[in-house]
């Protein structure tokens, strides 16, 4: 696919690949085993100015889109799906300011972010708000030049390690999704604390926590928009962040590919390596086209994002639905290669398989992502048809 | 302008590519079944001149006139001391200087540098020293480049050396290497065989490049005197002769002599490394097979019964499981012991350079195809924390310990 | 303060292999590297400047591809690269390669630190540093491990030894040879490769640095090489069979004389 992407967008990858190659998958199944947080790797990408490059040069990024971000994101997921959502996460908590803040917010947070000074994190999901994000019941009063918030946020990616959260809380109950709005709260702020780290079955390098509010008091300066766009921030959001876990679950299937391709010649049964047996060649090429697939898929989307296109949210889905399903598919079929090894924490593969769950399940179940692919489907040939 | 050293002559040159499979450098191309030297890659180093069976390669090697060397004679051993003691390199390199001065028709000397080092000279003439130069002074107590250097380079002008021989050691690589830009000598590095051309009164200097992947025999044809640092346990120490004796030159130099711009602040042993790997004769060696630092512990018991050394491999190491000062390789250690045990090491090439002159290798690991069984002269396929623990006891029954 | 870091460009000996029917290198699609060594010097000469601030020149002796290892040692945060390239320096041995270097770092012009690598993983062997220093006529220490301090002129560098470590004292100007314990190589930063990409690499040639035509090349070189052959492969040995309590007794008897 290089002939894709231009000589940056290829420098990035290269660069991305390196890391992930030479300094993460070494400790890959270290962070997966003890669950800590991966700081000397955030350090690493910092030190590399990977966490700037979908951030604009005159923020001190790299000026670069959707595009690089996917490529860092596939890359580092190669080795670590976990780690790389160190990376992925932080952008998903940095869109809403990218995408909707101002001048004065982007000055103050983009620069730090950009150098991996600080890493982001974005809280929406609430014990009684996954699917149905008209659920939140987080609310945010407005007092003075303050806004006051409460509320508990639920398996946030980033957060107790990450500096800056953007956070969707009803600033208008009686409003319904026209109440929300998005605000940015520092780490550090009063009133706001974490949750024990969540246990998980895959991406265990990652942190994830509750985000509690008591009474939380926040400049409004800190308000993103204005008030009653929380939704609207949140789905852009997504739909620019969506390719990036598509991306993540292009990384990971790849990674467990070149696994099961590695084992399959050098594994002797019946005297010959079982590569040379065709129902495991088969099995290879139906990964291998099912990899490449999504991998089209995933930076056809990026490329509409960075090329300006409005809509996104079809292709965002998509993308994220098929590599997400796929990764499931192909991670699966790796460790049936490896057989009783794969089956093993010894070798990587089944870590491979667990990490690739959550990309069906996170930022929209991948039947969410059907009902949004579906809707615009029928909206569009009922336009067609008048 | 043609101007450069190497030719081909096309009529002559058939294409058969012999040339290009021996080129150490990859510099020559074979096109339109002529051959064609990359100039910018070519490193004038002949080996294609000798493979051509049709003569169609040749190299001018420069003519200088031939400068009158007949004023330099016999064969010296630089005798490296620390604290004292005479380092057993300097014993090997004394039973080497032997042969060759013998083929040269000269006189093994010994240079000793040192504080209270007197005592010493029985030592090297029992290993065949027939004249030792002596500089005894609180100043030379421990290695400095500047002062060595100096005191080196005053004895050669004096008494014109034809050979010097240094081990390939920290101090001797760092030392030789300015002597010879001072008195504008040719040295060879790390040498593992060294022969004479009695005709020419050369000495031919072999030694390993591209990690032991080539061997080039290296002469200093027009410069004198003609210097070599050896390896390690490459060259056999002499047998002891009690009865021989050395003539002793004592000299005595000027601060400007002794004087160093460096000044050593402390030297400082570190406990970890109990028996020098470089040094030892057999060493025991680990690899990611261990699993984990603790187990490191098994390696040791099993050194510690063979008095032997503890190596390392470079995953190892970068992993933290042991001091760098382990390492074994291309970025660590190269050795060359009389015994090497590889336990589950799989034999990466970076670890095969710095191991694979060993004389006998013992290679235990889980993987039958390990690119260490390729070199090693017994290999056990088996599971480590087994054999190791068998081995120890074996070895102990049969030391008796 | 400013810095020369020596850097040469060598085969990536991980993919160099033997023809195992010619017994010869294969070179043909070997990537050229920095000496893995010099990756060392690059990273204290970058670390030295985050320190004390300054500038880092990153100088080498090649053939016109080496601009590329001189490129990565800016993505890795030197200043500037100078290449001494000519093909009068072909069939250099460690004398005229050290003499042409220390040509060129007297054009460069004032310094207060030279590093090197301890040694070439193509050549191994570790005369170059103290080469230039001796040039130069400026003190060395070799091997170093540790820079702990500079000041007042003065630098106190820790010294690898075969026991352990020397701590030494010298005055600066001067030159380090450097080991890998000495520190961890950072990888190149994405701002650092599009500066690379722009860097200008300086070029000289033997005129550029006045080096005596006597002292370069094959001319300058003592040492000639008379002879290039590749060693007899080690031969794979024995697998010994049988349970691990009979192996272990096999090898008792096989090493017994070693042992002993």
């Amino acid at each position: 696919m290089d002939c894709l992407f231009n000589e940056q967008q290829i420098m990035v990858r290269d660069l991305a690949r390196k890391i992930a190659q030479e300094k993460i998958k070494p400790v890959a199944a270290h962070y997966d085993e003890t669950e800590e947080f991966a700081w000397p790797i955030m350090k690493i990408l910092s030190d590399s100015d990977l966490f700037g490059v979908y951030i604009p040069e005159a923020y001190g990024g790299l000026g670069g889109g959707i595009t690089e971000m996917c490529l860092v994101t596939e890359e580092l997921s190669k080795a670590c799906g976990g780690i790389a959502l160190g990376f992925a996460g932080t952008g998903l908590g940095t869109f809403p300011i990218l995408l909707y803040g101002s001048e004065e917010q982007k000055k103050k947070y983009l620069p730090d972010i950009a150098k991996g000074k600080r890493l982001a994190a974005f809280c929406i999901t609430e014990a009684e708000a996954g699917s149905d994000a008209g659920g939140i019941k987080t609310n945010a009063k407005k007092d003075g030049d303050y806004y006051i918030l409460n509320g508990t946020k639920q398996w946030i990616t980033n957060a107790g390690e990450a500096e800056v959260y953007t956070v969707i809380a009803m600033t208008d109950k009686a409003k319904g999704a026209r109440g929300a709005s998005a605000f940015i709260v520092e780490k550090g702020t009063k009133g706001m604390e974490f949750g024990l780290k969540e246990k998980k079955m895959g991406i265990r390098a990652s942190a994830t926590r509750e985000v509690i509010f008591t009474d939380c008091k926040i400049p409004k300066e800190n308000l993103i928009s204005k008030e009653g766009m929380g939704f609207i921030v949140a789905m852009k959001t997504f739909d620019n962040s969506r390719p990036g876990v598509a991306a993540q679950a292009v990384g990971i299937a790849q990674g467990a590919l070149d696994v099961a391709i590695d084992y399959a010649r050098k594994r002797i049964q019946f005297g010959q390596p079982i590569s040379s047996f065709q129902a495991i060649q088969h099995m290879l090429a139906d990964m291998g086209t099912q990899v490449e697939a999504a991998r089209a898929l995933v930076y056809a989307t990026a490329r509409m994002v960075d090329a300006g296109i409005k809509d996104v949210a079809r292709d965002s889905a998509m993308s994220k639905l098929f590599a997400g399903d796929m990764a499931m598919k192909v991670t699966t079929d790796a460790v049936q290669i490896l057989g009783g090894y794969g089956f093993m924490r010894d070798y990587p593969v089944e870590k491979f398989m667990r990490d690739a769950k959550i990309t069906q399940i996170y930022e929209g179940t991948n039947q969410i992502q059907r009902n949004v692919i579906a809707a615009h489907l029928i909206k569009e040939s009922l336009k067609a048809s008048k | 302008m043609d101007d450069s050293k190497i030719k081909i002559i096309t009529e002559k040159c058939t294409g058969c590519t012999l040339c290009v499979r021996i080129c150490p450098f990859g510099a020559i191309k074979v096109e339109n079944k002529k051959a064609i030297i990359d100039l910018s890659k070519c490193n004038l180093c002949g080996a294609c001149v000798d493979s051509c069976k049709f003569t169609a390669i040749v190299l001018d090697k420069g003519s200088v006139a031939k400068k009158d060397l007949s004023a330099y004679k016999d064969v010296w051993v630089f005798c490296e001391q620390k604290k004292g003691v005479i380092q057993t390199i300097s014993f090997e390199l004394l039973g080497e200087g032997k042969k060759l001065a013998d083929k040269l028709g000269g006189k093994l000397c010994a240079v000793l540098l040192g504080e209270n080092i007197e005592s010493k000279v029985d030592e090297v003439a029992w290993r065949g020293a027939d004249k030792v130069y002596l500089v005894d002074d609180a100043r030379l107590k421990n290695y400095q480049d500047d002062s060595y250097t100096k005191v080196l380079v005053e004895l050669v002008k004096e008494y014109k050396p034809e050979v010097i021989l240094c081990g390939a050691t920290v101090m001797g690589r760092s030392l030789i290497s300015r002597v010879a830009i001072t008195i504008d000598a040719g040295l060879t590095a790390d040498c593992t065989g060294l022969d004479i051309d009695p005709k020419e009164r050369l000495l031919l200097q072999t030694r390993p490049a591209f990690g032991g992947n080539i061997m080039a025999t290296i002469i200093t044809p027009n410069h004198r005197p003609q210097m070599s640092t050896v390896r390690h346990k490459v060259m056999k120490e002499p047998e002891l002769d009690k009865s021989h004796k050395a003539e002793v030159i004592k000299k005595k130099y000027n601060d400007n002599i002794l004087s160093s711009r460096t000044k050593i602040i402390d030297i400082v042993e570190e406990i970890e490394e109990t028996i020098n790997l470089s040094e030892a004769d057999i060493i025991v060696s680990g690899g990611r097979g261990l699993g984990s630092p603790e187990n490191f512990s098994q390696i040791k018991e099993l050194a510690k019964v063979l008095g032997a050394a503890v190596g390392a491999s470079r995953a190892t190491v970068d992993a933290g499981w042991i001091p760098y000062s382990h390492q074994v390789g291309q970025t660590g250690k190269t050795v060359c012991p009389k015994l090497y045990i590889a336990c589950g090491i799989s034999g990466q090439i970076q670890h095969l350079i710095g191991m694979q002159s060993s004389k006998v290798i013992l290679a235990i690991n889980k993987d039958p195809d390990a690119p260490i069984f390729k070199v090693a002269t017994y290999g056990i396929v088996g599971d480590i924390f087994e054999v190791i623990p068998a081995l120890t006891k074996e070895f102990k029954k049969i030391l008796k310990k | 303060m400013n810095i020369i870091v020596c850097i040469k460009q060598v085969p990536n000996t991980t993919d160099v292999k033997i023809d195992p029917v010619k017994n010869t290198l294969i070179r043909e699609g070997v990537e050229s590297i920095i000496n893995p060594f010099d990756t060392y010097a690059i990273e204290e000469a970058v670390r030295l400047k985050e320190r004390f601030t300054g500038k880092v020149t990153v100088v080498t002796m090649g053939p016109p591809q080496a601009e590329n290892a001189l490129k990565e040692a800016i993505s890795l945060g030197c200043d500037e690269g100078i290449l001494v390239s000519d093909r009068k320096f072909a069939g250099s041995d460690t004398w005229a390669t050290s003499y042409t270097l220390a040509c060129a770092i007297k054009k460069i012009g004032a310094f207060d630190i030279i590093l090197c690598g301890k040694q070439a993983s193509d050549g191994d062997t570790a005369q170059v540093g103290p080469g230039i220093s001796t040039h130069l006529d400026v003190p060395q220490v070799t091997y170093v491990k540790k820079i702990e301090e500079i000041k007042d002129n003065l630098a106190r560098v820790e010294r690898m030894t075969e026991e352990g470590y020397d701590i030494v004292e010298t005055p600066i100007p001067c030159l380090f040879t450097v080991v890998k314990e000495i520190n961890t190589p950072r990888l190149p930063s994405l701002k650092g490769m599009m500066r690379a990409k722009s860097a200008k690499i300086i070029q000289w040639t033997a005129a550029d640095i006045n080096a005596d035509p006597k002292n370069i090349g094959l001319d300058g070189s003592p040492t000639r090489v008379v002879k290039i052959f590749t060693p007899a492969p080690r031969k794979g040995g024995e697998i010994l069979k049988g349970d691990t309590a009979d192996v272990a007794k096999q090898v008792g008897t096989l090493l017994k004389d070693i042992i002993i």
